[in-house]
């Protein structure tokens, strides 16, 4: 049963992330989390930071990495098809009315509105990690602030002008393994 | 004729399959490599088309990678070229992921790793505060009260009052079809 669940899961995430990747972060943490407790807020957080670094979309990943970990291979391949099964039926449906209409004011106007509500969502989510990088999970409180984290955060912040994501990231992981070799625990 | 069409899936499989190992950073890097490849490099596609499909792909639930390759392969092969297509974007993510997820426990618990690993979440606290910047600054340059007002709206409802996101969403894609249905939402 529990292949059921992951591909409900991953069905439903799919489902209802529309415009690529960072849309279905929220709605991962969600189900993956919230839901169904598969992973702890600092996995899920190693879960976004490896699906940065890795080829592939962020559902795609997030499928396998946690149907890897609740049921092995054949949870990662039930947890795929979820993610897999709405485009197959949405984006064929859709591809039959844009040639018979040529037209998708309606859906461009919906998405419109669509929006906003997804960067609540990001910022929602994002907010979390935050949180988590800030305060190891703790209570917001000037005493449990983690300087280092916060100081990698402001670094990143700032190096995000000029240089990729991936490049940053890199960067923050050197800086935050050295910090911790020098001055004991990170 | 049957044998030309066996080739023409294994190349769409080979091409999508290497597109999909190589590309970081999401769907819209994705589409543009699709275009490189399908229009430029083996024009099996005109420009309008792909462009087209990248439209559709991206008002599309799902991943746009996914969405992209189906309208691709469908259009190339039928229903086995749709396959082939999808096939090929997803076991790169898959393969990889399977080896990674497979190594992450002891990974994890390794000191040195654990220090790179949380290094890095504060990177991507900062990726996610820059995506979050830089759209919510498009929709504020929109200029639409009912915009704003559903961005907060939004923030509120899933994070003080824990409404559920896919209830959020329904939300605002219902309020969207009707103001646009009404007019109101042309603009888009």
């Amino acid at each position: 049963m529990i292949l059921l669940e992951l591909f409900a899961a991953f069905f439903q995430i799919a489902l209802f992330s529309v415009g690529g990747g960072y849309a279905a972060m929220p709605l991962i943490r969600n189900q993956v989390v919230q839901v169904h407790g598969w992973m702890s807020m600092s996995e899920f957080a190693d879960l976004l930071t490896i699906a940065e670094m890795t080829p592939g979309p962020i559902q795609l990943n997030a499928a396998t990495f946690a149907g890897m970990r609740v049921a092995g291979v054949s949870g990662a391949l039930c947890a795929t098809l979820g993610a897999v099964t709405p485009s197959l039926v949405l984006v064929s449906l859709l591809a039959l009315v844009y040639r018979r209409y040529g037209n998708l004011s309606v859906i461009r106007g919906t998405l419109g509105y669509l929006r906003p509500a997804v960067v609540a969502l990001i910022a929602s989510a994002g907010l979390d990690v935050l949180m988590l990088v800030l305060f190891d999970g703790q209570r917001p409180a000037i005493a449990h602030l983690d300087v280092l984290g916060a100081a990698l955060f402001a670094l990143a912040l700032l190096l995000l002008r000029r240089f990729s994501p991936i490049a940053v990231m890199v960067a923050c992981g050197v800086l935050s393994l050295a910090a911790g070799l020098l001055f004991g625990a990170g | 004729m049957k044998r030309k069409k066996g080739a023409m899936l294994v190349r769409l499989f080979g091409a999508m399959l290497t597109i999909s190992a190589c590309t970081f950073g999401g769907g819209f890097v994705i589409v543009s490599l699709m275009k490189r490849k399908f229009v430029d490099e083996y024009g099996w596609l005109e420009e309008s088309e792909m462009l087209d499909y990248t439209a559709i792909a991206q008002s599309c639930p799902g991943a746009i990678a996914v969405n992209a390759a189906i309208l691709v392969g469908w259009r190339m092969g039928g229903a086995a070229g749709m396959i082939a297509a999808v096939a090929g974007t997803v076991v790169p993510p898959l393969a990889i992921m399977m080896l990674i997820s497979a190594c992450y426990e002891a990974f994890a618990a390794n000191p040195y790793v654990a220090m790179v690993l949380s290094g890095m979440q504060a990177g991507v606290a900062a990726v996610l505060c820059d995506v979050v910047l830089s759209m919510g600054r498009g929709v504020l340059a929109q200029r639409s009260a009912v915009r704003i007002a559903v961005m907060a709206a939004a923030f509120v409802a899933v994070h003080v009052l824990h409404v559920g996101v896919a209830q959020v969403i329904l939300g605002a894609a219902a309020l969207g079809a009707l103001l646009s249905a009404a007019g109101k939402g042309a603009d888009a």
